[in-house]
Parts: structure tokens; sequence; C-alpha cells
């Protein structure tokens, strides 16, 4: 299989790009439903689904979310869409804080972050055709022009612009004449309806057909290339995070624990969580090696993800993400981590800068560590 | 190294809905699965794997009928048996004690108000009337640590289990009667990386132990690769390849394999390039003449949308199989 080279480093550095959106220490704590054992308390649980994440997305620029299910993804995505209320912290449009969640500067916040979801079937009213959709979206942002003529022109840039061609075949069709594929494609197109800075893509091809995947993933990029937008991608599939992503955050338990560009967090994984999340990720190439085809130097870093993973694979508590109303004392990777340290039940680690812009939340590369593992091996 | 066959697909076909209205959704399938091993069933979704293993089982519902071949299952001793030719009595007791089948997103089909114990224990009392109550619960507690769940939990609902958790108290009871062969069927798509990886490792370790064979059926053709034997791959309502699962990874030779392993991102290794498949599956109602993958392939010649390819091996001796007319005399 030919190689190719890594994706076309656009002339600035992703570090350069300009932020459009911020996201300061956010939390989102979901209140638990009343019942009668907590009825009287004032102090009422609650699901730590998000605390104290930091992201900034850039222009021109595809950042990935990654983590397992339960682990927060979904609920950044909301909360970067104005959909829920935060429990804390701010948000930052081109530098400026967000503040209503209403009237006017709401719709203005909208027109600039559109939100694309997981289930292409459950997005699109089945009783309206895509012409519907698509003049909807087109009006809400006044972009829908004076004329019928100006209309029908915007309609057809919109369904060129997602490859649906030629575009009388889709406009008077109805969602469920549209393969899921073609029904992403309407999505996107009704998001990019609004002409937005940002895009926030939440598991957008996990329902999708492996053969349709592809597809999609490659449309959004051309998207970022040709618009210049930020697009935040949320997956579980940390392989997709590799190929398609500039940088990738890894998310555990509501917290973001490692962050760099994608090459380096998916090769060279710093934090014992992404290493077994990358050790568990299915991988033809660990049968190929076995086979006896030829083995490429190995590496610590590999070491350490087969260590991550063959620690975890005799205990079947292992693969039991925490509960999140009374998330782990410390570091809350350290119930499973087989590098646990006395510290990690007691103190949580606080974000460590290591080499090329990688970071992890991990005691292991505190300054005072006994053993700061070594990371080598990095891609060239 | 292969051992002798266990189960013998022959020609099989199925419709959903009679006459002029019928659409084939699995046409003259021939597999064979063999003692201890570990079959991989791939396609896209729709390609009719599903169907396939309903069909085997005969667990089909209507409007889905059998409209021909045969299921020969071989037992340790006595003479073979064609599932098909059974009758719904001989079928209860066939179901579960020799072949047994875990559905796709079979974790919610737990019924939520039984305990896990009394799911367990209630396939042992249908078909081991005269086991005593004792052991049926000592056999439960067995099944769960089989799948690493410990017996404390037995006494649990389902919605106090994840979902990781419900999959393995699914294969459990897959397992209760020692059955020969077990279908599973997309079993950890809805799971996370981890807890699939777990499980997959669960399963091939109890296989070793207990010696019963698996047909795996997924679209995710990496996880097959790793944790499979040999791989058919399914495209509209046929197999097109079928090779062990590292042969077809170094070389497929339908272009539709070839175009499935190109459409996941690798992790590991250097940067593969991603081709993917153009267009979109084919529907079933307007099946395309010829080889049905011809609109999407990028190699189709001559006689591709003429006739059909019939599977055969590329070479005469070769223990692959393809149905390919790249790969035929034509
Ligand atoms: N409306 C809500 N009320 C209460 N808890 C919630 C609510 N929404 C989410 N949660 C909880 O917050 C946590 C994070 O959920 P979220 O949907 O963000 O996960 P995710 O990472 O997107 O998972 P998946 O990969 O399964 O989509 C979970 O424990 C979830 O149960
Ligand atoms: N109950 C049914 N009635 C009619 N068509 C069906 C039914 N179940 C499945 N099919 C069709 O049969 C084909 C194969 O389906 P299935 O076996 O579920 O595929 P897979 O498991 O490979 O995704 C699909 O085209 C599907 O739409
Ligand atoms: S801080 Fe401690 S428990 Fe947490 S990941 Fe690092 S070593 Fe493991
Ligand atoms: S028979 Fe022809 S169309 Fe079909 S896969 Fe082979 S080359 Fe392509
Ligand atoms: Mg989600
Ligand atoms: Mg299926």
């Amino acid at each position: 299989m030919p190689e190719i080279p890594d994706p076309p480093t656009a002339e600035v550095p992703v570090s350069d790009r300009e932020i459009v959106l911020e996201a300061k220490d956010l939390s989102k704590h979901f209140a638990v439903r009343r019942n009668l054992r907590n009825l009287a308390d004032r102090n009422r649980p609650v699901v730590h689904a998000v605390d104290d994440v930091n992201l900034k997305l850039r222009r021109g620029t595809v950042t990935a979310v990654v983590g397992e299910s339960g682990s927060g993804k979904s609920t950044i995505a909301r909360l970067l869409a104005q959909l829920y209320p935060l429990t804390g912290g701010q948000l930052l449009l081109q530098g400026k804080p967000v503040r209503a969640a209403r009237g006017r500067a709401f719709r203005a916040y909208c027109r600039q972050v559109q939100m694309i979801f997981q289930d292409p079937f459950g997005s699109l009213n089945p009783t309206h055709t895509i012409r519907y959709h698509l003049t909807r979206a087109l009006k809400i942002h006044k972009r829908a022009g004076n004329t019928a003529a100006d209309l029908e022109q915007a309609l057809k840039e919109l369904l060129g612009r997602v490859h649906l061609t030629p575009p009388e075949r889709y406009l008077d069709s109805f969602p469920h004449e549209l393969s899921g594929g073609q029904r992403q494609r309407v999505a996107i197109a009704r998001a990019m309806a609004a002409d937005p800075q940002v895009l926030l893509a939440d598991e957008p091809v996990s329902m999708l057909d492996v053969s349709i995947r592809l597809g999609i993933l490659n449309l959004l990029r051309d998207l970022k290339e040709r618009l210049n937008l930020a697009i935040l991608y949320i997956t579980h599939d940390i392989a997709s995070a590799r190929y398609f992503a500039d940088e990738t955050l890894v998310m555990y338990a509501g917290r973001m624990v490692e962050g760099g560009d994608s090459e380096t967090v998916t090769q060279r994984p710093a934090h014992p969580y992404t290493q077994l999340l990358i050790g568990s990720a299915p991988d033809p190439d660990r049968v190929a090696v076995e086979a006896g085809a030829p083995a490429g130097e190995p590496t610590e870093a590999a070491d350490a993800v087969a260590e991550a993973v063959v620690a975890t694979e005799d205990d079947d508590r292992a693969g039991e993400p925490p509960s999140l109303i009374n998330p782990p004392s410390g570091c809350r990777f350290h119930p499973r981590c087989p590098k646990a340290m006395e510290r990690c039940r007691t103190e949580l680690p606080p974000r460590f800068d290591l080499p090329g812009g990688q970071w992890a939340a991990c005691w292991l590369y505190a300054e005072d560590a006994e053993e700061r593992p070594v990371l080598k091996g990095a891609p060239a | 190294m292969t051992t002798p066959a266990v189960l013998d697909i022959r020609g099989l076909n199925v419709d959903y809905g009679l006459g002029s209205k019928a659409v084939h959704a699995v046409r003259d399938v021939n597999l064979t699965l063999h003692r201890g091993e570990v079959l991989g069933l791939a396609g896209e979704s729709g390609s009719g794997k599903s169907t396939l293993a309903y069909a085997v089982t005969r667990l089909l519902s209507p409007p889905g009928v059998i409209t021909g071949g045969e299921v020969i299952y071989h037992p340790r001793k006595g003479e073979p048996i064609d599932i098909l030719d059974l009758g719904s009595e001989q079928l209860r007791a066939f179901r579960w004690q020799e072949i047994s089948l875990v559905f796709q997103g079979a974790m919610n089909s737990l019924n939520p108000v039984h305990t896990v114990r009394s799911q367990l224990t209630d396939v042992l009392k249908a078909h081991r009337a005269d086991m005593p109550r004792a052991a049926r619960d000592a056999r439960a507690a067995e099944l769960l640590s089989l799948v690493g769940i410990s017996r404390d939990r037995l006494g649990s609902y389902p919605h106090q289990l994840s979902g990781g958790m419900r999959q393995r108290v699914m294969i459990a009871m897959a397992l209760a009667l020692d059955p020969d062969i077990v279908i599973l069927d997309e079993p950890t798509t809805a799971l996370d990386v981890v807890m699939q990886r777990q499980i997959l490792r669960q399963l091939t370790r109890l296989r070793a132990q207990l010696d019963f064979s698996v047909v795996f059926i997924t679209h995710d053709i990496s996880l097959l690769i790793e944790f499979s034997d040999r791989i058919a791959i399914m495209y509209g309502g046929r197999i097109v390849e079928e090779a062990g699962s590292k042969e077809i990874y170094e070389t497929s030779n339908h272009p539709y394999s070839h175009g499935l392993l190109h459409s996941f991102p690798a992790l590991h290794g250097p940067r593969r390039e991603l081709t993917g498949i153009p267009g979109s599956p084919p529907d079933l109602t307007a099946m395309p003449s010829g080889c049905a993958f011809h609109p999407r392939c990028p190699r189709k010649f001559e006689p591709c949308d003429q006739r059909v390819p019939v599977l055969a091996p590329p070479t005469p001796g070769s223990d692959r199989s393809v149905a390919c007319w790249l790969h035929a005399e034509h």
C-alpha cells in the first residue's frame, strides 16, 4: 500500500492560526433525579459530566475530541452550541465573552457556530422536502436573497458544496428517499446555510456505513480548507482522528487528559488512558507482525501501550468507566491505571507540557516525578 | 491444519416476501465452518449477514423465507443433520444445545424486570428439566465467571450493569448448554474499543477452553482480521471472497474487499492512502445485472455487467476463493 505524506501542512502552523471559539474552564453538572433518599439533602448529588475543560477552535483547523462512551464528548459540543447553560467557565467567540443564550445575540451566535449530529435519520423532518429544510435555514440566517431566482441559486450552491449534484435530483426529494450518507450531506448543507465560522460535528459518521464514512470526512476536510472553517470533530474512533484532525484532545470521565497534534498523540501517547485506548483499537498490523512480517523498531511508547493493555486484560473491572456522581478522587483514571502512584489517589494532576506542543494531565510527567518516562520513537 | 466441517451451508437462498415482490437477501451461499475455528463474516449493512445468521439458526420470521439450499450440521458423533429439515420440536432441542445465536443489539433484549440469575437459570430449566435447582444456580454462577463477571452480580437487574456487562451476560447465556457453534451478530458494535477488545479476548480464550466454533459477524473488517481465522465477505447477498484472514489482509482478490480494507484509517504504521468505495450499497429491489458490484467497481470490464461471476479458487488448488471475472476464465 502506498505511503502518503502527512496532510498538506498549511503555511501557518496550527498554534499560530486565529482562534475563533475558545472554552475556558468549562464545567457541566446535571442534577440527579430526586428520590426519597436525597429529597431533603441540600447537597443533592450531581453527575459531573464535564469539568474544567479548556479548548481552542482555530480557523482552518479540525480539532478532534476522543473518548469512550459517557466521557462527556457530546456534552462539550452542546455547551459550545449553547444548547445547555454552563455550570461554570466561559466561552469566547473571536476573543469576546459570550453572554446571552437568547434573543438577538443568541441568533448571531448560532449563525457563527453550527452543529451537526450523529443521527442523519433523526435530524431531518420526514414530512418535508430537502428544498423546505434548506430554504428555511437560508431564511432564518437571512441568506435567501431577494428574489425567487436568488433563492434557487443559493439552494443550488449549497447542494453543490456538499457534492449532491445535480441539485435538481435532490431538492424535491424527501429524507426517506435518500441514503444515510446523502442525508448527512443535507444536514451539513443546512449547517452551511448559515455561513458559519465554526462547525461542531458530534460523531458525524458513526451511524453511517463504512464505505460512506470516508466520503463525509473528506467533504468536511474540503469545507475546512475551502471556507477556512474551524471544526470540532467528536468521535470514539481515534484512528479517524489521526487521519482527519490536525489536533486531538482525549477525554476521560469528564476531563481532558491529553492533547497535541494528532500524529503525536496517536503515535506517541503520553497519558496511560490514551495508551489503553490506542492499544485496544483493532489493529490488523498486529496480526501481520505476529505472522512474521518484519516488525518495526520497538519503541518505548509501543511498550507502554502494550503494557497498558496487558495490565487490564485479565481484570474484568478494567473496562468499567467510573461513576460520574462520585468521581474517583485525585486522578479520575487511578482505579484503572497500571502506573498509579500514591499521590494519584488524592491530588488532581494538572496539565504538564511535553515537547512538541503535546501535554498530559498525569503525575508521571511532573518535574519531581521519580522516573519521568522518556517519550522517544516519535514518528519523523 | 483444516479440521473437519461442523457446519456446511450449501446453495442457501433467502427471500423477503413472496412472488414478484420478493427481494433476494441471500443468494446461492456456500460456506463451511470448521471445528474450532472463528469464521468472520463482513460486509456493508444490508448485505445479508444477519439474514444468513437467522436462516441458519431457523430463526427467520416472516416475510423471510428460505427458498432453497441446505445447512448440514455434523455432530461429533452420529449422522449429519440438515437443519432445514428439522421439525419445530427437534429445532427447540437443537437450538442453544448445538448452535446458539447472540443477536445484533442483544444487550438490550435482556428482560428488565428479571435478575441475571433468573434469566440464566431459565435457559437451563427449559432444556435441562432434570437439573436440580442448586445445580442450575451453580451453573449460572459458573457461566458468569466464564465471561469475567463476578458471581456477586447474579442478583443484579440489567439496568444495574454496564452495556459491556450486559453483552457478556448474553454471551454467557449462549454458552449455557455447551453448544458446538456460536453465532455472534455484531456483538460489540455498540461498545467502545476497550470493552470490545476485552470481550473478544475472553471469547477466543473460551473457545480454546470449551471447544466450540464461532461465526463472527461485523462490518468492522479490521476487527475480524485480528480475531478470526478465516473471513468471508458478502456483497448484495452473495459471498464474494473467502480466505484466511492474514491472506485477505495481505492480498485481497475482490475489488470490493480491497475497498473495504481501504475504508478504515489505520492507527498504527505509516499513514496509508484511503481510497474507500465510491457510490452506495446496491438496492436489493433493483439489483445490478452481472456482478452486483459492477456500478461501483474501478476495475470492471466487458463480462462484468453481463454474467454473474461464480465463487471459485482464483488458481487451481488454492484454498481461498473469489467471485470476480478478473480471476476467472471468461
Ligand atoms: N441531560 C442529562 N441529564 C443527566 N445526565 C446527563 C445528561 N446528558 C448527559 N448526561 C451524563 O453526562 C455524561 C456524559 O454524557 P455525554 O452524552 O456527553 O457522553 P459522550 O461522551 O457523548 O458519550 P457517547 O460516546 O456515548 O455519545 C454521562 O454520564 C451521561 O449519562
Ligand atoms: N423483515 C424484513 N423485511 C423485508 N426486508 C428485510 C427484512 N429484514 C431485512 N431485510 C432486507 O434484507 C437485506 C439484508 O438485511 P440484513 O441481513 O439485515 O443485512 P446485514 O445484517 O448484512 O446488515 C436488506 O436489504 C434488508 O433491508
Ligand atoms: S496521574 Fe497517576 S493514576 Fe492518573 S494517569 Fe497518571 S499515573 Fe495514572
Ligand atoms: S466481476 Fe468485474 S465488476 Fe465485479 S468485482 Fe470483478 S472486476 Fe469488478
Ligand atoms: Mg455522544
Ligand atoms: Mg445486521
